[in-house]
């Protein structure tokens, strides 16, 4: 009778100190057993720097592009059948065009927020193919490929080429003129491998170009079996980004044994959850302010037609380069041919460029017989050798980039094509070859200024009570204290001329030529 | 604590609920808050544009700015959350080896080796027996995915549909006659009845010039080709496959707008500038009774870019 049982405090008492939410953790953990690994992956530290989220910015617009790619193949339809076009775009009005073309015209016209939808897949598309780029840019001058990331570096480039190839297969999908002639150079490129060319030309287009298979074809490579493989690899770049933790610069409390940074939850993911938005946000703005690809003011397909100043999206330039400025070198000998002139710029150029990025870590390690684990990251001026070899790909790459415009570089500049291709063609050439020697003495030089870049310290002077005067260099600020790499530290260059030598040693000084 | 001390990194686990690491990185967090606030109450409008853009059929570039912008400003709202408001650390987490103990890497080895290796050495036969089973299981799957895509491409890479008596006609089907093109005048044509199919337009297409009003002979051996100053050539540039679409009439070029590749018109348009390796092919010409244009016979050569089989 006395006794009165409050019903409610016996049930917030018996679901624990961490309310209803800790009692819902408990019955997943009774079953799932999430509670220790679920801590862990909640505690896991990622490092501050900025560069490392370069990488976030490649896979949030891969979020982007399949989110909007899901959109618009509600309205698409991907078939060569001729069609009359009868929508709202009046030039177009009447003519003859593809399903296909009809229907991306449509959807871009006709369906509420259609163009928006286009115009973001084609621009995050743009950016995850850039982002890739740079991530691996960053990878790789801070050394972050070596052991134990070299299958994690493998995998990625696995996910650029896919994504270059995906990007061409979405481009051509709207069947218009641009993109057609696209198809055509491809159809041709494929012409070129020697012995199985053509009939790998005939199985891909189902007969003699262009034939009506094709944009099925591409459609089905293009929203199913090739995002399939980049999502698979994307969840496996995760996976041993996890497994093996981040890599991190060198600083204070970072050693190759610790990971130091802020911790997944809550930190890291309000920060990578927003910067998700901004991605987003950011294409979105894009799509809405930056018109891309055009097609009803191109056309659709027609193969006895083109138009002037045609380039494939950006990421293709550099073999579109390559393809202006090589020479005419077409071999033929035993009633063969082999179109060197296309299929050394267009098959083995790519080939030889990709396999050599891939292999690279390896390649590394066979110069450097450096089989340690590494998880401190390098300076690029540390590691000069591997630093000036990727600045060279890197202008070379560019400048077979640029060297893609060529038609509209002599218009704009008024100079002859003749000029401008011979221009390129040696541009070409030897900007990748002194870019090694100049990239390679800045990193020497930047070795020589130790603590370049960080905050003048002031000296501090004191009398003593002998009336001696004393100057000594205040501490660092608490941001430079920056320990370098204390077990493989590179020899750093004194710069001191053989003759001085000892004069400098006995004077206590160090003389930096300039 | 010093400044200095603050900067060290400690772990998660072990700090103390009072640390300073698990304060806002924010000296006032409150005027924080506020910014963060204003920030988020934006991106909400803007979101919430989008609807009734979305609801009133907006012009595009309406829909993405509200669509984007509340985004983008939720987005920015969150990081500065995450960066000034959540713990400031830093915090350290330690990497412990991924390489296992000695003895588990041995007891790992040992069971493929051991175990798997001896099971495979004792059946050599069985083993090879399964290898080849599956070796040709691969090839004669890849048959159906790879062979059924296409019909081989035969001689079909040889040859057009132009043939002895063939009719030019223009893309809307018209014959053309000898008084259709004035000196320096370009069309493209096609065989008669094909000027609409995927072959016609794509293997087939051929520029007509007018070069003069005389028969004109664009190389040795090709006396009989140019009646009365026509001229025809393969439209399908050797480089790529590009039509070969620009006419530059002072110097007689005919120039791909794809490549750069220029090609001479009065010299059987061998190239003269660009990567494109071979001349293009010219279709002979002749008249009919009543003065329509015809094609003597096929192109002389195999038209477009290099292949293989090409002699």
């Amino acid at each position: 009778m006395s006794q009165v049982v409050n019903t409610k405090r016996v049930q917030r008492e018996s679901s624990g100190p961490y309310g209803k939410l800790g009692q819902s953790l408990n019955e997943l953990d009774d079953r799932l057993g999430i509670a220790k690994g679920g801590r862990t992956f909640l505690d896991k530290i990622f490092p501050d720097h900025w560069s490392f989220m370069l990488g976030e910015i490649a896979l949030y617009s891969f979020v982007v592009v399949l989110a909007t790619g899901i959109f618009l193949t509600l309205y698409y339809v991907p078939s060569q059948d001729l069609t009359t076009y009868t929508g709202s775009y009046l030039p177009l009005y009447g003519q003859k065009v593809t399903e296909a073309f009809a229907s991306t015209v449509n959807l871009s016209f006709a369906v509420r927020a259609g163009l928006l939808m286009r115009q973001m897949h084609h621009w995050s598309c743009d950016i995850f193919i850039g982002a890739i780029i740079v991530h691996m840019g960053r990878v790789f001058f801070t050394g972050a490929f070596r052991k134990p990331r070299e299958t994690n570096w493998v995998i990625g480039t696995t996910m650029l080429i896919l994504a270059i190839g995906n990007g061409f297969l979405g481009y051509s999908l709207p069947d218009d003129l641009v993109s057609g002639t696209g198809i055509r150079i491809a159809d041709s490129i494929i012409l070129s491998i020697p012995v199985v060319g053509s009939y790998a030309s005939f199985l891909l287009f189902g007969g003699n170009f262009p034939g009506t298979s094709i944009i099925p074809r591409f459609f089905i490579l293009h929203v199913l079996i090739i995002p399939l493989v980049i999502l698979g690899l994307v969840g496996a770049h995760m996976g041993l980004l996890v497994r093996q933790k981040h890599t991190q610069f060198p600083g204070k409390g970072k050693t190759e044994n610790n990971v130091v940074g802020s911790p997944m939850f809550p930190v890291f993911m309000a920060k990578t959850t927003g910067f998700m938005f901004v991605v987003a946000g950011f294409t979105a703005l894009l799509g809405a302010f930056a018109q891309i690809n055009p097609i009803w003011q191109f056309g659709p397909y027609t193969a006895s037609r083109i138009s002037y100043a045609v380039q494939p999206d950006w990421y293709m330039g550099f073999l579109d380069g390559l393809l202006r400025i090589f020479p005419a070198w077409s071999f033929h000998s035993f009633g063969y041919t082999i179109p060197l002139e296309v299929t050394i710029p267009a098959v083995i150029f790519p080939g030889i460029l990709f396999n050599l990025v891939m292999a690279w870590p390896t390649i590394e390690r066979k110069f450097t017989k450096d089989n340690e684990m590494h998880n401190l990251l390098d300076r690029p001026s540390n590691r000069p050798k591997r630093t000036s070899a990727g600045v060279s790909v890197a202008v070379l790459l560019a400048m077979l980039h640029i060297a893609s415009s060529t038609d509209v570089i002599a218009n704009f500049f008024h100079l002859t094509l003749n000029t401008v291709l011979w221009s390129m063609r040696i541009l070409c050439i030897v900007l990748p070859i002194i870019s090694y020697p100049i990239t390679y003495k800045i990193c020497r030089e930047m070795q020589g200024f130790a603590g370049a870049g960080k905050r003048k310290t002031t000296n501090v002077v004191s009398r003593t009570t002998e009336g001696e005067y004393l100057a000594a260099p205040a501490p660092a600020y608490v941001d430079d204290m920056v320990h370098e790499h204390e077990h493989d530290a590179l020899p750093v260059p004194t710069y001191v001329l053989e003759g001085e030598a000892e004069a400098a040693e006995s004077g206590g000084v160090r003389r930096i030529p300039r | 604590m010093s400044e200095n001390e603050h900067r060290t990194p400690v772990q998660l686990g072990t700090v103390s609920a009072d640390d300073p690491r698990l304060q806002p990185a924010a000296r006032h967090p409150e005027q924080v808050e506020k910014v963060i606030a204003v920030t988020f109450l934006a991106g909400i409008v803007l979101i919430a544009g989008f609807g009734a853009c979305y609801w009133v059929n907006a012009a595009p570039w309406a829909l993405g700015a509200t669509f984007g912008g509340g985004l983008f400003l939720m987005g920015i709202g969150l990081i500065a959350w995450g960066k000034y408001l959540m713990p400031r650390g830093p915090f350290v987490e330690e990497r412990h080896p991924l390489a296992s103990a000695p003895a588990e890497r041995d007891a790992f080895a040992a069971a493929i080796v051991q175990r798997g290796g001896g099971v495979i050495k004792r059946r050599k036969f069985l083993g090879g027996l399964l290898g080849a089973g599956m070796g040709i299981f691969g090839v004669v799957a890849a048959f159906p995915l790879v062979r059924s895509l296409g019909p081989l491409p035969k001689g079909t890479l040889f040859h057009t549909d132009w043939a002895k008596g063939t009719f030019l006609v223009d893309i809307t089907g018209r014959r053309v006659h000898s008084d259709d093109l004035a000196i320096g005048s370009i069309m493209t044509v096609y065989p008669e009845g094909l000027q609409d199919t995927d072959n016609g337009q794509a293997v087939d297409q051929t520029v007509l010039i007018r070069i003069s009003n005389e028969d004109f002979v664009t190389q040795k051996g090709r006396e009989t080709w140019g009646p009365q100053g026509y001229v025809a050539y393969s439209k399908l540039c050797t480089h790529l496959g590009c039509p070969v679409g620009l006419y530059e009439q002072q110097l007689q070029l005919l120039v791909c707008p794809c490549h750069q590749s220029m090609f001479d018109v009065t010299n059987g348009c061998i190239p003269k500038f660009g990567p494109a390796p071979r001349p293009l092919p010219q279709l002979p010409l002749q008249f009919d009774a009543a003065g329509y244009l015809q094609s003597q016979s096929d192109f002389n050569q195999p038209v477009g870019p290099g292949f293989w089989e090409r002699h």
